[in-house]
């Protein structure tokens, strides 16, 4: 049909046969379909894609309503009432409440504590953790030393050995610099763990930098810190702010680290959430535990919608090799 | 005088792997040095090795005199231009050209000055202030031009500069390159796999095949005189013809293949020329073919094949016996598939090489 | 050849020998200074810290670590207590669960995003925004979701179906199946965002092809685009099996391990013997049975992944 509608995409065969042809074909095509083809909306292959995804997203995001309208409800309401149900009356009594009042132990100045040691953790450890893998990262892919690959390949094993593997003898290492139980220890177990995957991620964007830019650069009379700073780091702030959301996710996230490395008095929020909620003495206050959950879960889910894609370029950064 | 750059038993292995082997090369003062062969041959891991940007295995490296074996790429007084530019993308064309004589510590005065003479040159003054991102890629090839040009040295490094450009404009740098290298008049060592680049732009031309130089020499000497097969080959578009058969030195030297025979008498045989299997080399542009082949001391009857008309000439593929041949004509000739075909060329224009070696006979 | 020829005639003007040799060592020698914090890392904490854990899982450390070899007596022990054994199944169980559904689930739902549909981005979003939250705040989330009291199963029969039961935190036989819910809604969406790169990254040709050829979708889906996606198969599986090993804040926060020893898991038994239990000996065992378990998953994927093809 297609053909025969236009003769010209032929020449040979246009030249071949005459006019009458080139009028049959006209005839045929004013019959045949013609022009756009025509779309249903609603076909049952779109009414299942959507059907699906729609369940789907309901399925996703029931958690974080729940948290939502469990953490607004008073305790009454709760008893009586669905979970799922948005609150009848409004109270923001539970958030206050987790945010300055909660206990944990004897102390009770609730999640705020938590919150400012996370980070006072968070941000020394993100830092630290980036700036050493960035230049182990520009390291490798530059100036490859000898030697370099062998220790990167067991940086990248290290990644999957289980943290519990190496939890005693890194106590033991900090124990013996003196460092065990403090925020600095802390930071130098996160820039130790953290290390594999984002060397991975900067190896492998200043690896797919054009080579001759570093050859140029040497040609240019820079030496290691000049081309770092003068001529990588400026074309590095995507990777830098990549790195940045997956050391910050991850860090605040942590649970293992901050109950092994550190005292009481410096537990990270999810630490002190997990004992908020998880105390056994008590009347349980659900909506004060998922006031609570969900503000420590506040920052990581901020920067998961304020970066959109970038999230998803670390993340797959992450677990794609080079 | 002494040499340019000179290098005396390069070796660089990679592990186990060879990449070049032993290699002995002298640039004179003012030479323009093209450096030709397909990729993987070793001429842009030569060219890096001469900038210092890639640490030998073994041998030695001279710069004007001044043995620079170890030395950093920034004090052997070369300048390199790449083929991707390599332009720093945040800083703008003034400040690519400067970052080197910064990083050298020269007086700002100094450096201002040198810019302008280099933006000068390579007329880029308006261009000074934009970003790389803002300039075609002709002006970019140009910018890195320039960032070889201020520091000033007596050694230019070009690394394929031309092959992410257009046709177009490949052929308006050619020029260009040209035109400064006669203004300069200082060293260039040129890295190209396109022979047309070769043939016009240098005073000597090495051509390379897995680490190695092949033949050294002019390009006239190059297309002439092919030294071996390989070169024989590489050179010339399309590709030489060839035959192989045996060559007769008894009585009158002559070459003989299945249904040919060819006098040698007008050939300039080589000192070592002897009797053997041989191959028989004639380029397209001196196979006659029509009219003109009669005049030819030898000829030979085919039959059209394969036209490629290109506009100022047509290239014809005939087929004499089994073998395929390709003639160049001039103009537009009106020639259709299967149609008969006189070929005919001179022995004195053809090239003959040892069949076990591939030298030239 | 004439190079050498050229050079060879020239001999006599040839420029004095090199300068002195350069000294392997000390060249980029700031590149190499730079590298110490990962030269270290790889090797006091990774290698040395690994070794260490593996030999002094041989000894009889219960307080302090003490090298007193007893050979496999730790192993022994470990394999007899009965909560060990329990870390091991509930492992298995949730490791092939969360392997086939995350895989399958993020497969299907990363098909059903590359169909050129609208509002892509936004379900996107929905269904990967769980990966940005903690273990403990996803395990605390369930919890209270899967309360018998007041959860799904109170209002299931509050909508009239009175024996409706679904307690899994409270029901030891299925309670790492509540675990399991929490893992998927979690992990999905990384999943199937690999996935979807990997879709992405399918030559568009294919499908144009498979349409000329009048293949139907789902048979190219099954017989074409997957095993084109191989490499990104095998990747899922490994992120997902090296995370399921190191589960731990999930059940933490969960259930704590119970009810009674139901979900435990061997990752919470080596902290508890480590640090709560004393038990070193244990800890150290228990933790060089989990590095064998990766270990078996990611030798023989790094053997395919990197073995065929090392080069400089």
């Amino acid at each position: 049909m297609g053909k025969l509608r236009d003769p010209d995409c032929n020449p040979l065969q246009a030249r071949a046969e005459t006019v009458l042809t080139d009028y049959a074909a006209r005839a045929q095509a004013a019959s045949g379909p013609r022009g756009r083809k025509p779309r249903r909306r609603l076909s049952g292959r779109n009414i299942m894609i959507y059907g699906t995804l729609f369940v789907v997203s309901v399925y996703y995001l029931l958690p974080l309503w729940v948290m939502v309208v469990t953490s607004l409800k008073g305790m009454p309401e709760i008893r009586l009432g669905n979970i799922f149900a948005p609150p009848v009356e409004i109270t923001f009594e539970p958030w206050v409440k987790a945010w300055a009042e909660a206990c944990t132990g004897l102390n009770c100045d609730g999640l705020s504590r938590g919150f400012w040691n996370s980070v006072r953790i968070t941000v020394p450890s993100a830092l630290v953790s980036i700036f050493i893998a960035s230049v182990n990262g520009y390291a490798l892919a530059n100036w490859r030393f000898r030697g370099g690959e062998a220790f990167f390949t067991i940086l990248i094993f290290g990644a999957f050995i289980p943290y519990q593997v190496m939890l005693y003898p890194m106590v033991i290492l900090l124990r013996e610099a003196g460092l065990y139980g403090s925020l600095t220890g802390l930071i130098v177990v996160h820039t130790v763990f953290g290390m594999p995957i984002v060397t991975l991620l900067f190896r492998n964007y200043f690896t797919s930098l054009p080579e001759e830019l570093f050859k140029a650069a040497r040609v240019d009379g820079a030496g290691f810190w000049g081309i770092y700073f003068r001529v990588m780091l400026p074309m590095s702030l995507p990777i830098f702010t990549v790195a940045m959301i997956i050391q910050i996710t991850g860090i605040w996230n942590d649970f293992l680290f901050g109950t092994v490395f550190t005292r009481p008095n410096l537990y990270p929020m999810t630490v002190q959430l997990n004992n908020i909620v998880n105390s056994v003495q008590g009347v349980k206050e659900y909506n004060v535990n998922m006031a609570a959950t969900l503000l420590t879960g506040l920052v990581p889910l901020a920067i998961y919608f304020a970066s959109g894609k970038l999230f998803v370029r670390g993340i797959a950064a992450g677990a794609v090799k080079g | 005088m002494q040499p340019s750059i000179a290098i005396r038993d390069l070796t660089l292995a990679f592990g186990a792997v060879e990449v070049l082997h032993d290699l002995n090369l002298e640039v004179g003062q003012g030479e323009f040095l093209v450096l030709l062969g397909s990729s993987g041959c070793g001429k842009s891991t030569l060219l890096n090795c001469i900038a210092g940007l890639l640490d030998i295995t073994d041998g030695q490296i001279f710069i004007q005199g001044k043995n620079v074996t170890w030395e950093e790429p920034s004090r052997r007084g070369i300048g390199m231009v790449f083929q991707s530019y390599a332009l720093y993308p945040q800083m703008t064309v003034e400040g690519n050209l400067s970052f080197g004589l910064k990083n050298a510590g020269l007086p700002r005065a100094e450096i201002a000055a040198r810019v302008a003479r280099a933006a000068r040159i390579l007329q880029i003054e308006p261009l000074l202030k934009r970003k790389p991102a803002a300039l075609s890629g002709g002006q970019r090839q140009r910018v890195a031009i320039g960032r070889a040009l201020v520091r000033d040295v007596d050694v230019f490094l070009f690394d394929e500069p031309l092959s992410n450009l257009d046709a177009k404009l490949r052929a308006d740098l050619r020029v260009e390159i040209k035109q400064l290298h006669q203004q300069l008049e200082n060293t260039m060592i040129y890295v190209t796999h396109d022979q047309v680049e070769a043939m016009t732009l240098a005073d000597r031309i090495a051509i390379m095949k897995g680490g190695s130089i092949m033949q050294l020499g002019s390009p006239k000497e190059i297309y002439n005189r092919p030294a071996n097969r390989y070169v024989a080959e590489f050179i010339g578009s399309p590709t030489m013809n060839m035959i192989e058969g045996n060559l007769d030195m008894q009585i009158t030297p002559s070459f003989s293949a299945e249904g040919m025979s060819v006098p040698l008498q007008t050939y300039a045989f080589g000192s070592d020329a002897a009797s053997g299997p041989a191959v028989f080399g004639i380029r397209p542009e001196h196979v006659e073919a029509g009219e003109g082949a009669e005049a030819m001391p030898v000829r030979l009857d085919a039959a059209v094949d394969l036209v490629e008309p290109l506009g100022s000439d047509t290239l014809v593929r005939a087929r004499a016996g089994d073998r395929n041949l390709w003639a160049r004509m001039p103009g537009q000739p009106d020639l259709r598939p299967r149609q008969p075909l006189r070929l005919g060329f001179d022995p004195a224009r053809a090239h003959l090489f040892r069949l076990s070696d591939d030298t030239r006979l | 050849m004439r190079a050498e020829a050229a050079a060879t005639g020239r001999g006599a003007t040839s420029p004095p020998p090199s300068a002195a040799p350069p000294r392997r060592l000390l060249r980029n020698l700031t590149a190499k200074i730079a590298a110490i914090p990962m030269v270290l890392t790889a090797l006091v904490v990774f290698l040395g810290g690994t070794v260490w854990t593996v030999v002094y899982s041989f000894t009889s450390s219960r307080m302090l670590p003490r090298a007193e070899f007893v050979g496999l007596e730790q192993y022994d022990r470990l394999w007899s207590t009965r909560r060990w054994v329990i870390s091991i199944e509930n492992l298995a169980i949730y490791g092939l669960c969360s392997l086939v559904f995350s895989l399958v689930i993020g497969f299907v739902l990363a098909a059903l995003l590359d169909q050129k549909i609208r509002y892509e981005n936004a379900f996107r979003t929905i269904l990967l925004y769980p990966f940005a939250l903690s273990f403990i705040v996803t395990g605390l989330v369930w919890q209270w979701i899967l309360d018998p009291e007041f959860g799904l199963q109170s209002i299931i029969r509050g909508l009239g179906f009175e024996n409706f039961t679904f307690d899994p935190l409270y029901n030891p036989d299925i309670a790492i199946f509540g675990i399991l819910i929490a893992g998927l809604w979690q992990g999905t969406g990384l999943i199937m965002i690999l996935m979807l790169a990997g879709l992405r990254g399918i030559d568009g040709e294919i499908w144009k092809a498979s349409r000329v050829d009048g293949i139907p979708a789902w048979k190219t889906y099954l017989f074409i685009i997957v095993p084109m996606m191989r490499p990104v198969f095998i990747t899922a599986l490994v992120l997902i099996t090296s995370g399921i090993v190191k589960l731990y804040d999930l059940v933490v926060a969960q259930t704590g391990g119970g009810p009674g020893i139901a979900t435990e898991v061997p990752a919470k038994y080596v902290y508890d013997y480590m640090f709560g239990g004393q038990n070193l000996g244990q800890g150290f065992a228990a933790s060089t049975m989990m590095l064998l378990a990766v270990a078996i998953v990611v030798i023989p994927w790094a053997m395919l992944e990197f073995g065929g093809k090392r080069r400089g």
